[in-house]
Protein backbone atom coordinates (compact mmCIF):
# COMPACT_ATOMS: atom_id res chain seq x y z
CA UNK A 1 0.00 0.00 0.00
CA UNK A 2 2.07 2.82 -1.30
CA UNK A 3 -0.42 5.18 -2.55
CA UNK A 4 1.04 9.12 -2.69
CA UNK A 5 -1.97 10.11 -0.54
CA UNK A 6 -1.40 7.50 2.24
CA UNK A 7 2.25 8.61 1.92
CA UNK A 8 1.05 12.14 2.26
CA UNK A 9 -0.85 11.30 5.37
CA UNK A 10 1.64 9.14 6.68
CA UNK A 11 4.37 12.22 6.63
CA UNK A 12 1.81 14.67 7.83
CA UNK A 13 0.97 12.11 11.30
CA UNK A 14 5.04 11.44 11.24
CA UNK A 15 5.57 15.26 11.44
CA UNK A 16 2.65 15.34 13.93
CA UNK A 17 3.90 12.75 15.95
CA UNK A 18 7.31 14.47 15.92
CA UNK A 19 5.77 17.72 17.98
CA UNK A 20 3.47 15.64 20.17
CA UNK A 21 5.01 14.14 23.49
CA UNK A 22 3.82 10.76 23.87
CA UNK A 23 1.37 11.54 26.19
CA UNK A 24 0.23 14.07 23.37
CA UNK A 25 -0.49 10.73 21.56
CA UNK A 26 -1.95 8.72 24.41
CA UNK A 27 -4.49 11.64 24.44
CA UNK A 28 -5.11 12.24 21.15
CA UNK A 29 -6.10 8.23 20.57
CA UNK A 30 -8.25 8.07 24.15
CA UNK A 31 -9.74 10.70 23.26
CA UNK A 32 -10.51 9.73 19.54
CA UNK A 33 -11.93 6.48 21.00
CA UNK A 34 -14.10 8.47 23.64
CA UNK A 35 -15.63 10.54 20.54
CA UNK A 36 -16.81 7.00 18.88
CA UNK A 37 -19.45 6.86 22.21
CA UNK A 38 -20.47 10.18 21.45
CA UNK A 39 -20.72 10.14 17.89
CA UNK A 40 -22.65 6.60 18.54
CA UNK A 41 -25.13 8.46 20.33
CA UNK A 42 -25.59 11.50 17.81
CA UNK A 43 -26.22 8.74 15.63
CA UNK A 44 -28.85 6.67 17.60
CA UNK A 45 -30.39 10.04 18.52
CA UNK A 46 -30.80 11.45 14.52
CA UNK A 47 -31.66 8.13 13.38
CA UNK A 48 -34.29 8.13 15.74
CA UNK A 49 -35.55 11.63 14.85
CA UNK A 50 -35.45 10.63 10.84
CA UNK A 51 -37.69 7.44 11.66
CA UNK A 52 -39.98 9.48 13.88
CA UNK A 53 -39.92 12.56 11.39
CA UNK A 54 -43.23 11.85 9.51
CA UNK A 55 -45.29 12.36 12.99
CA UNK A 56 -43.24 15.16 14.68
CA UNK A 57 -45.74 17.43 13.02
CA UNK A 58 -48.67 19.66 14.04
CA UNK A 59 -50.69 16.66 12.84
CA UNK A 60 -50.36 13.98 14.49
CA UNK A 61 -48.01 14.74 17.93
CA UNK A 62 -51.50 16.11 19.52
CA UNK A 63 -52.69 12.93 18.16
CA UNK A 64 -49.90 11.60 21.22
CA UNK A 65 -51.78 13.17 24.11
CA UNK A 66 -55.31 12.34 23.14
CA UNK A 67 -57.12 10.08 25.54
CA UNK A 68 -58.38 7.75 22.57
CA UNK A 69 -56.38 4.58 23.08
CA UNK A 70 -53.54 3.19 21.00
CA UNK A 71 -54.70 1.72 18.16
CA UNK A 72 -52.26 3.10 15.51
CA UNK A 73 -54.23 1.19 12.48
CA UNK A 74 -57.43 3.54 13.85
CA UNK A 75 -54.89 6.50 13.80
CA UNK A 76 -55.04 6.30 17.30
CA UNK A 77 -51.77 7.35 18.85
CA UNK A 78 -52.71 7.82 22.99
CA UNK A 79 -48.90 7.78 24.38
CA UNK A 80 -49.62 9.47 27.88
CA UNK A 81 -51.16 5.95 29.33
CA UNK A 82 -47.92 4.18 28.39
CA UNK A 83 -45.80 6.93 29.76
CA UNK A 84 -47.27 6.78 33.29
CA UNK A 85 -47.13 3.45 33.52
CA UNK A 86 -43.33 3.53 32.29
CA UNK A 87 -43.01 6.03 35.35
CA UNK A 88 -45.29 3.72 37.67
CA UNK A 89 -43.30 0.64 36.97
CA UNK A 90 -39.84 2.20 36.93
CA UNK A 91 -40.96 4.30 40.08
CA UNK A 92 -42.14 1.26 42.08
CA UNK A 93 -39.25 -0.75 41.57
CA UNK A 94 -37.23 1.61 42.92
CA UNK A 95 -39.33 2.11 46.01
CA UNK A 96 -38.98 -1.42 46.34
CA UNK A 97 -35.46 -2.19 45.70
CA UNK A 98 -33.88 0.82 47.42
CA UNK A 99 -34.47 -0.69 51.34
CA UNK A 100 -33.30 -3.76 50.00
CA UNK A 101 -30.36 -2.88 48.11
CA UNK A 102 -29.27 -0.44 50.98
CA UNK A 103 -29.68 -3.48 53.56
CA UNK A 104 -27.98 -6.08 51.56
CA UNK A 105 -24.85 -3.69 51.19
CA UNK A 106 -24.91 -2.22 54.46
CA UNK A 107 -25.31 -6.08 56.03
CA UNK A 108 -22.62 -7.75 54.11
CA UNK A 109 -20.09 -4.30 54.55
CA UNK A 110 -20.45 -4.01 58.41
CA UNK A 111 -22.31 -7.12 60.36
CA UNK A 112 -22.00 -10.48 58.56
CA UNK A 113 -19.11 -12.62 59.13
CA UNK A 114 -16.64 -12.77 56.84
CA UNK A 115 -17.49 -15.68 55.00
CA UNK A 116 -21.62 -15.45 54.73
CA UNK A 117 -20.62 -10.89 53.52
CA UNK A 118 -18.76 -13.51 50.87
CA UNK A 119 -21.59 -15.82 49.56
CA UNK A 120 -24.04 -12.60 49.91
CA UNK A 121 -21.96 -10.64 47.65
CA UNK A 122 -21.66 -13.33 45.21
CA UNK A 123 -25.38 -14.06 44.83
CA UNK A 124 -25.71 -10.09 44.83
CA UNK A 125 -23.55 -10.89 41.70
CA UNK A 126 -25.52 -13.55 40.17
CA UNK A 127 -28.83 -11.70 39.91
CA UNK A 128 -26.85 -9.04 38.26
CA UNK A 129 -25.59 -11.66 35.57
CA UNK A 130 -29.15 -13.01 35.27
CA UNK A 131 -30.92 -12.35 31.22
CA UNK A 132 -33.97 -10.35 31.46
CA UNK A 133 -35.42 -13.40 29.51
CA UNK A 134 -35.27 -15.05 32.21
CA UNK A 135 -36.49 -13.07 35.14
CA UNK A 136 -39.43 -12.73 33.01
CA UNK A 137 -40.51 -16.31 32.34
CA UNK A 138 -39.82 -16.57 35.84
CA UNK A 139 -41.99 -14.24 36.89
CA UNK A 140 -44.46 -14.76 34.21
CA UNK A 141 -44.68 -19.04 34.98
CA UNK A 142 -44.38 -18.35 38.95
CA UNK A 143 -45.11 -14.91 40.17
CA UNK A 144 -47.93 -14.30 37.83
CA UNK A 145 -49.92 -16.91 38.51
CA UNK A 146 -49.64 -16.26 42.54
CA UNK A 147 -51.08 -12.65 41.87
CA UNK A 148 -53.88 -14.11 40.17
CA UNK A 149 -55.06 -16.21 42.52
CA UNK A 150 -55.43 -13.00 44.60
CA UNK A 151 -56.43 -10.51 41.93
CA UNK A 152 -56.96 -11.44 37.96
CA UNK A 153 -55.16 -11.32 36.00
CA UNK A 154 -52.10 -11.61 37.62
CA UNK A 155 -50.23 -9.99 35.15
CA UNK A 156 -49.90 -6.57 36.53
CA UNK A 157 -48.35 -3.21 37.41
CA UNK A 158 -47.43 -5.53 40.75
CA UNK A 159 -45.52 -8.00 38.92
CA UNK A 160 -43.55 -6.12 36.52
CA UNK A 161 -42.49 -3.82 39.58
CA UNK A 162 -41.41 -6.50 41.59
CA UNK A 163 -39.51 -8.45 38.92
CA UNK A 164 -38.04 -5.05 37.73
CA UNK A 165 -37.09 -4.31 41.76
CA UNK A 166 -35.42 -8.17 41.71
CA UNK A 167 -33.54 -6.79 38.56
CA UNK A 168 -32.02 -3.65 40.00
CA UNK A 169 -31.17 -4.59 43.09
CA UNK A 170 -27.97 -5.89 42.63
CA UNK A 171 -27.03 -2.24 40.78
CA UNK A 172 -28.08 -0.74 44.02
CA UNK A 173 -26.37 -3.13 46.68
CA UNK A 174 -23.22 -2.85 44.32
CA UNK A 175 -23.28 0.65 44.46
CA UNK A 176 -23.63 1.34 47.92
CA UNK A 177 -21.45 -1.30 48.89
CA UNK A 178 -18.46 0.40 47.02
CA UNK A 179 -19.79 3.79 47.65
CA UNK A 180 -19.33 3.19 51.26
CA UNK A 181 -15.81 1.04 51.20
CA UNK A 182 -14.76 3.81 49.35
CA UNK A 183 -15.32 6.05 52.99
CA UNK A 184 -11.74 6.38 54.85
CA UNK A 185 -11.50 4.28 57.91
CA UNK A 186 -11.17 7.91 60.01
CA UNK A 187 -14.97 8.17 59.88
CA UNK A 188 -15.10 4.70 61.61
CA UNK A 189 -12.19 5.61 64.04
CA UNK A 190 -14.08 9.31 64.87
CA UNK A 191 -17.58 7.55 65.83
CA UNK A 192 -16.29 4.91 67.68
CA UNK A 193 -14.46 7.11 69.56
CA UNK A 194 -17.12 8.69 70.17
CA UNK A 195 -18.86 6.17 71.33
CA UNK A 196 -21.47 6.03 69.28
CA UNK A 197 -23.72 2.75 68.65
CA UNK A 198 -23.15 0.75 65.54
CA UNK A 199 -26.83 1.91 64.43
CA UNK A 200 -26.20 5.52 64.60
CA UNK A 201 -22.57 5.45 63.10
CA UNK A 202 -24.14 3.70 60.07
CA UNK A 203 -27.41 5.94 59.94
CA UNK A 204 -26.20 9.30 61.05
CA UNK A 205 -22.05 9.16 59.57
CA UNK A 206 -21.28 6.39 57.03
CA UNK A 207 -24.68 6.64 54.71
CA UNK A 208 -24.94 10.35 54.62
CA UNK A 209 -20.89 10.64 53.75
CA UNK A 210 -21.84 8.01 50.88
CA UNK A 211 -24.90 9.34 49.73
CA UNK A 212 -23.18 10.82 46.36
CA UNK A 213 -22.16 7.08 45.44
CA UNK A 214 -25.31 5.78 46.44
CA UNK A 215 -27.43 8.51 44.55
CA UNK A 216 -25.67 7.86 41.61
CA UNK A 217 -26.30 3.90 41.77
CA UNK A 218 -29.94 5.02 42.47
CA UNK A 219 -30.25 7.18 39.24
CA UNK A 220 -28.43 4.52 37.16
CA UNK A 221 -31.01 1.54 38.61
CA UNK A 222 -33.82 3.71 37.62
CA UNK A 223 -32.59 4.18 33.92
CA UNK A 224 -32.33 0.43 34.04
CA UNK A 225 -36.08 0.32 35.50
CA UNK A 226 -37.38 2.49 32.56
CA UNK A 227 -35.43 1.26 29.75
CA UNK A 228 -35.75 -3.03 30.48
CA UNK A 229 -38.54 -4.19 28.29
CA UNK A 230 -38.05 -8.12 28.12
CA UNK A 231 -38.96 -9.21 31.29
CA UNK A 232 -41.85 -6.50 31.71
CA UNK A 233 -43.27 -7.15 28.57
CA UNK A 234 -43.97 -10.85 29.70
CA UNK A 235 -45.47 -9.88 33.00
CA UNK A 236 -47.32 -6.36 32.97
CA UNK A 237 -50.63 -7.60 30.74
CA UNK A 238 -49.34 -4.95 28.15
CA UNK A 239 -52.70 -3.69 28.05
CA UNK A 240 -52.47 0.52 27.36
CA UNK A 241 -54.44 2.06 30.26
CA UNK A 242 -53.43 4.79 32.82
CA UNK A 243 -52.81 2.45 36.00
CA UNK A 244 -55.65 3.00 38.39
CA UNK A 245 -54.22 0.57 40.74
CA UNK A 246 -51.42 -1.86 41.50
CA UNK A 247 -53.62 -5.34 40.05
CA UNK A 248 -53.97 -3.49 36.66
CA UNK A 249 -52.38 -4.72 34.17
CA UNK A 250 -50.29 -1.77 32.08
CA UNK A 251 -48.02 -1.44 28.83
CA UNK A 252 -44.78 0.85 29.55
CA UNK A 253 -42.87 2.52 26.53
CA UNK A 254 -40.40 -0.37 25.77
CA UNK A 255 -42.93 -2.48 25.95
CA UNK A 256 -44.69 -0.93 23.12
CA UNK A 257 -42.01 -0.80 21.17
CA UNK A 258 -41.02 -4.63 21.46
CA UNK A 259 -44.33 -5.74 20.92
CA UNK A 260 -45.36 -3.87 17.46
CA UNK A 261 -42.31 -2.74 15.67
CA UNK A 262 -41.79 -5.73 13.27
CA UNK A 263 -45.17 -5.90 12.19
CA UNK A 264 -45.97 -1.49 12.03
CA UNK A 265 -45.73 0.43 8.37
CA UNK A 266 -45.87 4.06 7.91
CA UNK A 267 -46.89 6.13 10.25
CA UNK A 268 -47.66 3.08 13.36
CA UNK A 269 -43.77 2.39 12.91
CA UNK A 270 -43.06 6.35 13.29
CA UNK A 271 -45.30 6.65 16.20
CA UNK A 272 -43.06 3.68 17.61
CA UNK A 273 -39.84 5.37 17.13
CA UNK A 274 -41.43 8.78 18.32
CA UNK A 275 -41.83 6.70 21.76
CA UNK A 276 -38.29 5.69 22.00
CA UNK A 277 -37.27 9.00 21.44
CA UNK A 278 -39.58 9.64 24.02
CA UNK A 279 -38.00 6.93 26.21
CA UNK A 280 -34.41 8.45 25.34
CA UNK A 281 -35.14 11.69 26.72
CA UNK A 282 -36.37 9.70 29.80
CA UNK A 283 -33.40 8.15 30.37
CA UNK A 284 -30.95 11.17 29.43
CA UNK A 285 -32.84 13.56 31.75
CA UNK A 286 -32.45 10.75 34.48
CA UNK A 287 -28.55 9.76 34.44
CA UNK A 288 -27.85 13.80 33.72
CA UNK A 289 -29.52 14.08 37.26
CA UNK A 290 -27.19 11.52 38.29
CA UNK A 291 -24.22 13.32 37.06
CA UNK A 292 -25.13 17.03 37.99
CA UNK A 293 -26.10 16.26 41.26
CA UNK A 294 -22.71 14.67 41.86
CA UNK A 295 -20.81 17.39 40.46
CA UNK A 296 -22.69 19.58 43.13
CA UNK A 297 -22.31 17.69 45.78
CA UNK A 298 -18.52 16.53 45.04
CA UNK A 299 -17.20 20.05 44.54
CA UNK A 300 -18.86 21.25 47.51
CA UNK A 301 -17.09 18.79 50.07
CA UNK A 302 -13.94 19.59 51.07
CA UNK A 303 -11.02 17.68 50.12
CA UNK A 304 -8.10 16.25 52.47
CA UNK B 1 5.61 4.08 13.63
CA UNK B 2 2.93 2.11 15.07
CA UNK B 3 0.65 4.28 13.81
CA UNK B 4 1.61 4.57 10.51
CA UNK B 5 1.41 0.49 10.07
CA UNK B 6 -1.95 0.76 11.78
CA UNK B 7 -3.19 3.21 9.49
CA UNK B 8 -1.57 1.03 6.67
CA UNK B 9 -3.46 -1.37 7.77
CA UNK B 10 -6.41 0.07 8.19
CA UNK B 11 -6.05 1.65 4.44
CA UNK B 12 -5.71 -2.16 3.05
CA UNK B 13 -8.73 -3.32 4.45
CA UNK B 14 -10.66 -0.46 2.81
CA UNK B 15 -9.38 -1.46 -0.12
CA UNK B 16 -10.17 -5.31 0.13
CA UNK B 17 -13.57 -4.58 1.55
CA UNK B 18 -14.40 -2.11 -1.53
CA UNK B 19 -13.15 -4.94 -4.04
CA UNK B 20 -16.07 -7.50 -2.40
CA UNK B 21 -18.34 -5.09 -2.28
CA UNK B 22 -18.05 -3.86 -6.15
CA UNK B 23 -17.53 -7.77 -7.52
CA UNK B 24 -20.85 -8.80 -5.21
CA UNK B 25 -21.94 -5.50 -7.17
CA UNK B 26 -20.99 -6.64 -10.22
CA UNK B 27 -22.80 -10.06 -9.90
CA UNK B 28 -25.82 -9.05 -8.90
CA UNK B 29 -29.04 -8.60 -11.48
CA UNK B 30 -28.18 -12.00 -13.06
CA UNK B 31 -31.92 -13.24 -12.69
CA UNK B 32 -33.97 -11.65 -10.74
CA UNK B 33 -37.74 -12.63 -8.69
CA UNK B 34 -39.45 -9.85 -7.35
CA UNK B 35 -42.31 -10.58 -4.76
CA UNK B 36 -44.40 -7.84 -3.15
CA UNK B 37 -47.62 -8.12 -1.14
CA UNK B 38 -48.54 -9.55 2.29
CA UNK B 39 -46.79 -9.07 5.45
CA UNK B 40 -48.25 -12.06 6.58
CA UNK B 41 -46.21 -14.49 4.05
CA UNK B 42 -43.15 -11.70 3.44
CA UNK B 43 -41.38 -13.34 6.47
CA UNK B 44 -41.59 -17.20 5.34
CA UNK B 45 -41.02 -16.08 1.61
CA UNK B 46 -37.89 -14.35 2.57
CA UNK B 47 -36.84 -17.39 4.17
CA UNK B 48 -37.60 -19.39 1.02
CA UNK B 49 -36.04 -17.23 -1.14
CA UNK B 50 -32.84 -17.58 0.85
CA UNK B 51 -32.92 -20.79 0.62
CA UNK B 52 -33.96 -20.88 -3.33
CA UNK B 53 -30.74 -18.74 -3.55
CA UNK B 54 -28.60 -20.88 -2.02
CA UNK B 55 -29.33 -23.40 -4.46
CA UNK B 56 -29.51 -21.51 -7.24
CA UNK B 57 -26.67 -19.51 -7.44
CA UNK B 58 -27.07 -16.14 -9.80
CA UNK B 59 -30.67 -15.97 -8.94
CA UNK B 60 -31.75 -13.12 -6.68
CA UNK B 61 -35.57 -13.12 -4.69
CA UNK B 62 -36.27 -9.80 -3.72
CA UNK B 63 -39.42 -9.93 -1.10
CA UNK B 64 -41.09 -6.21 0.03
CA UNK B 65 -44.58 -6.15 1.53
CA UNK B 66 -47.46 -3.85 1.45
CA UNK B 67 -50.53 -5.45 1.99
CA UNK B 68 -52.15 -8.57 0.10
CA UNK B 69 -54.42 -5.85 -1.92
CA UNK B 70 -51.11 -4.67 -3.00
CA UNK B 71 -49.64 -8.83 -3.86
CA UNK B 72 -52.62 -8.50 -6.23
CA UNK B 73 -52.41 -5.12 -8.04
CA UNK B 74 -48.14 -6.18 -8.46
CA UNK B 75 -49.13 -9.13 -9.85
CA UNK B 76 -51.57 -7.83 -12.12
CA UNK B 77 -49.77 -4.99 -13.19
CA UNK B 78 -46.80 -6.83 -13.52
CA UNK B 79 -45.02 -4.87 -11.24
CA UNK B 80 -43.93 -8.15 -9.27
CA UNK B 81 -43.35 -11.69 -10.30
CA UNK B 82 -45.58 -12.85 -7.89
CA UNK B 83 -47.56 -11.51 -5.40
CA UNK B 84 -48.56 -12.73 -1.77
CA UNK B 85 -51.94 -12.72 -0.55
CA UNK B 86 -52.89 -14.34 2.64
CA UNK B 87 -56.59 -14.81 1.56
CA UNK B 88 -58.37 -16.58 -1.14
CA UNK B 89 -59.22 -14.58 -4.37
CA UNK B 90 -61.91 -12.89 -4.69
CA UNK B 91 -64.86 -13.46 -7.85
CA UNK B 92 -62.81 -10.29 -9.55
CA UNK B 93 -59.31 -11.79 -9.12
CA UNK B 94 -59.97 -15.05 -10.90
CA UNK B 95 -58.21 -14.07 -14.28
CA UNK B 96 -54.93 -14.58 -11.48
CA UNK B 97 -53.52 -18.01 -10.81
CA UNK B 98 -53.07 -18.68 -7.21
CA UNK B 99 -50.65 -21.12 -5.17
CA UNK B 100 -51.20 -21.67 -1.80
CA UNK B 101 -47.40 -22.39 -0.10
CA UNK B 102 -48.73 -23.13 3.80
CA UNK B 103 -52.30 -22.36 5.77
CA UNK B 104 -52.62 -20.22 8.42
CA UNK B 105 -55.01 -21.06 11.66
CA UNK B 106 -55.71 -19.99 14.89
CA UNK B 107 -57.21 -21.98 17.77
CA UNK B 108 -59.00 -20.75 20.91
CA UNK B 109 -57.06 -21.84 24.08
CA UNK B 110 -58.61 -22.07 27.57
CA UNK B 111 -57.05 -23.70 30.63
CA UNK B 112 -57.47 -27.76 30.59
CA UNK B 113 -58.80 -27.10 34.13
CA UNK B 114 -61.94 -24.90 32.45
CA UNK B 115 -65.34 -27.14 32.32
CA UNK B 116 -66.17 -25.09 29.35
CA UNK B 117 -65.74 -27.12 25.98
CA UNK B 118 -67.39 -25.33 23.30
CA UNK B 119 -68.25 -21.62 22.94
CA UNK B 120 -70.50 -20.32 20.48
CA UNK B 121 -69.09 -17.74 17.88
CA UNK B 122 -71.32 -15.06 19.55
CA UNK B 123 -69.95 -16.20 23.19
CA UNK B 124 -66.79 -15.51 21.82
CA UNK B 125 -66.89 -12.01 20.56
CA UNK B 126 -68.94 -10.84 23.35
CA UNK B 127 -65.94 -12.27 25.78
CA UNK B 128 -63.81 -10.10 23.83
CA UNK B 129 -65.78 -6.86 23.74
CA UNK B 130 -66.31 -7.11 27.12
CA UNK B 131 -70.01 -8.37 27.24
CA UNK B 132 -69.64 -11.69 28.84
CA UNK B 133 -67.40 -10.98 31.58
CA UNK B 134 -67.70 -14.19 34.00
CA UNK B 135 -67.34 -17.75 33.10
CA UNK B 136 -70.57 -18.68 35.22
CA UNK B 137 -72.17 -16.40 32.44
CA UNK B 138 -71.32 -19.32 29.82
CA UNK B 139 -71.42 -22.55 31.96
CA UNK B 140 -68.31 -22.42 33.56
CA UNK B 141 -67.24 -21.41 37.15
CA UNK B 142 -67.91 -17.75 38.92
CA UNK B 143 -64.57 -16.02 38.33
CA UNK B 144 -63.81 -13.42 36.24
CA UNK B 145 -62.63 -13.85 32.64
CA UNK B 146 -59.28 -13.09 31.67
CA UNK B 147 -59.13 -12.30 27.85
CA UNK B 148 -56.12 -12.54 26.28
CA UNK B 149 -54.90 -10.73 23.28
CA UNK B 150 -52.26 -10.17 20.80
CA UNK B 151 -50.32 -7.25 20.17
CA UNK B 152 -51.42 -4.55 17.38
CA UNK B 153 -50.23 -5.64 13.99
CA UNK B 154 -49.62 -9.71 14.34
CA UNK B 155 -51.45 -11.53 11.87
CA UNK B 156 -53.35 -14.03 14.25
CA UNK B 157 -54.91 -10.99 15.39
CA UNK B 158 -55.64 -9.84 11.96
CA UNK B 159 -57.21 -13.39 10.85
CA UNK B 160 -58.95 -13.25 14.51
CA UNK B 161 -60.54 -9.78 14.24
CA UNK B 162 -61.52 -10.45 10.31
CA UNK B 163 -63.26 -13.46 10.83
CA UNK B 164 -65.44 -12.43 13.71
CA UNK B 165 -65.80 -9.25 12.30
CA UNK B 166 -64.48 -6.78 15.30
CA UNK B 167 -62.09 -3.94 15.57
CA UNK B 168 -58.81 -3.84 17.86
CA UNK B 169 -60.62 -0.99 19.71
CA UNK B 170 -63.77 -2.69 20.11
CA UNK B 171 -61.85 -5.30 22.16
CA UNK B 172 -61.83 -5.38 25.77
CA UNK B 173 -58.52 -7.77 26.59
CA UNK B 174 -57.33 -7.84 30.19
CA UNK B 175 -53.33 -9.05 28.72
CA UNK B 176 -51.74 -8.73 25.51
CA UNK B 177 -49.41 -10.59 24.56
CA UNK B 178 -46.57 -10.57 21.82
CA UNK B 179 -45.65 -14.20 20.66
CA UNK B 180 -47.38 -17.82 20.57
CA UNK B 181 -45.22 -19.00 23.56
CA UNK B 182 -45.98 -16.04 25.63
CA UNK B 183 -49.94 -16.67 25.12
CA UNK B 184 -49.32 -20.33 25.74
CA UNK B 185 -47.57 -19.42 29.47
CA UNK B 186 -50.11 -17.03 29.92
CA UNK B 187 -52.99 -19.09 29.48
CA UNK B 188 -51.11 -22.42 31.03
CA UNK B 189 -50.37 -20.32 34.11
CA UNK B 190 -54.19 -18.99 34.65
CA UNK B 191 -57.21 -21.67 35.03
CA UNK B 192 -59.57 -18.76 33.81
CA UNK B 193 -58.00 -16.94 30.83
CA UNK B 194 -58.84 -17.50 27.69
CA UNK B 195 -56.22 -16.90 24.80
CA UNK B 196 -56.16 -17.54 20.58
CA UNK B 197 -52.43 -18.94 19.36
CA UNK B 198 -51.24 -20.64 16.03
CA UNK B 199 -53.32 -24.02 15.88
CA UNK B 200 -49.60 -25.75 15.41
CA UNK B 201 -48.25 -24.36 18.25
CA UNK B 202 -51.34 -25.34 20.46
CA UNK B 203 -51.61 -28.51 19.05
CA UNK B 204 -47.53 -29.44 19.54
CA UNK B 205 -47.77 -28.08 23.61
CA UNK B 206 -51.05 -29.20 24.75
CA UNK B 207 -49.99 -32.80 23.50
CA UNK B 208 -46.63 -31.95 25.50
CA UNK B 209 -48.39 -31.79 28.59
CA UNK B 210 -48.73 -27.89 28.75
CA UNK B 211 -52.03 -27.69 30.47
CA UNK B 212 -54.09 -25.69 27.70
CA UNK B 213 -57.23 -26.62 25.78
CA UNK B 214 -57.82 -26.03 22.28
CA UNK B 215 -61.87 -25.48 21.93
CA UNK B 216 -63.42 -25.97 18.72
CA UNK B 217 -64.56 -23.34 16.33
CA UNK B 218 -68.60 -24.23 14.70
CA UNK B 219 -68.12 -27.91 16.31
CA UNK B 220 -65.30 -28.35 13.98
CA UNK B 221 -62.24 -30.19 15.87
CA UNK B 222 -59.44 -27.39 15.86
CA UNK B 223 -56.58 -29.44 14.88
CA UNK B 224 -53.27 -28.97 12.13
CA UNK B 225 -55.40 -31.91 9.97
CA UNK B 226 -58.76 -29.88 9.91
CA UNK B 227 -56.86 -26.83 8.63
CA UNK B 228 -54.54 -29.04 6.38
CA UNK B 229 -58.15 -30.33 5.04
CA UNK B 230 -60.22 -27.09 4.72
CA UNK B 231 -62.37 -27.78 7.64
CA UNK B 232 -61.59 -25.63 10.40
CA UNK B 233 -63.51 -22.42 9.65
CA UNK B 234 -60.83 -20.09 11.43
CA UNK B 235 -57.82 -20.09 9.07
CA UNK B 236 -56.92 -19.04 5.39
CA UNK B 237 -54.30 -19.74 2.79
CA UNK B 238 -51.37 -18.33 2.07
CA UNK B 239 -50.90 -17.79 -1.36
CA UNK B 240 -48.48 -16.87 -4.15
CA UNK B 241 -50.35 -15.05 -7.26
CA UNK B 242 -49.12 -14.53 -10.87
CA UNK B 243 -50.14 -13.06 -13.60
CA UNK B 244 -49.68 -16.07 -16.59
CA UNK B 245 -49.05 -19.98 -15.66
CA UNK B 246 -45.82 -19.76 -14.23
CA UNK B 247 -42.84 -21.26 -16.16
CA UNK B 248 -39.58 -21.29 -15.97
CA UNK B 249 -37.39 -19.75 -12.92
CA UNK B 250 -41.11 -18.40 -11.65
CA UNK B 251 -42.41 -22.54 -11.73
CA UNK B 252 -39.26 -23.59 -10.54
CA UNK B 253 -39.68 -20.88 -7.44
CA UNK B 254 -43.19 -21.63 -6.54
CA UNK B 255 -42.88 -25.42 -6.68
CA UNK B 256 -39.85 -25.19 -4.66
CA UNK B 257 -41.89 -23.35 -1.89
CA UNK B 258 -45.04 -25.45 -1.91
CA UNK B 259 -42.46 -28.67 -1.82
CA UNK B 260 -41.36 -30.92 1.47
CA UNK B 261 -38.00 -28.86 1.46
CA UNK B 262 -39.16 -26.03 2.80
CA UNK B 263 -41.74 -27.17 5.20
CA UNK B 264 -39.33 -26.81 8.14
CA UNK B 265 -39.65 -22.89 7.35
CA UNK B 266 -43.50 -23.07 7.52
CA UNK B 267 -43.24 -24.64 11.02
CA UNK B 268 -40.76 -22.17 11.94
CA UNK B 269 -43.37 -19.08 11.48
CA UNK B 270 -46.05 -20.89 13.29
CA UNK B 271 -47.87 -21.65 9.60
CA UNK B 272 -49.35 -24.94 8.69
CA UNK B 273 -47.68 -26.50 5.67
CA UNK B 274 -49.88 -28.27 2.94
CA UNK B 275 -48.62 -31.82 3.49
CA UNK B 276 -49.10 -33.91 6.74
CA UNK B 277 -47.07 -32.01 8.99
CA UNK B 278 -43.98 -33.33 10.16
CA UNK B 279 -43.55 -32.21 14.08
CA UNK B 280 -40.92 -30.22 15.84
Amino acid sequence: MTSSTTNKISITLAVWSKNLSRDGITKMVLGLIASVAVLLLASILFFLLLQSWPVLNTTYLPLFFSSDGWHPLERKFGLLPMLWATLAVGLGALVIALPLGLATAIFSLYMAPAPLARSLNLIVAILAGIPSVVYGLWGLTVIVPIINQWQAPGASLLAAMLILALMILPTIAITTRSALSALPISLQQAAASLALSRATTITQVLLPAAKTGIRQGVLLALARALGETMAVLMVAGNVVQTPQSLFDPVRVLTANIALEMAYATNHHRAALFASGLLLMVLVSITLWLAIERTKNTTSARPHA
Amino acid sequence: MDLRQLFNNYLTLLFVGATFLSASLANAGEQRLVLTGSSTIAPVALEIGKRFEEQNPGVRVDVQTGGSSRGIADARSGMADIGMASRELAASEQDLHAFPIALDGIALIVHSSNPISILSNQQIIDIYTGKITHWKQVGGADKSITVVNKAEGRSTLELFLGYFKLTNSQIKASVVIGDNQQGIKTVAGNPFSIGYVSIGTAEYEASAGIPIKLLPMNSVIASVATVQQGEFPLSRPLNLVTREAPSGLLKQFIDFARSDAVSDLILDQYFVPLQAAKKP
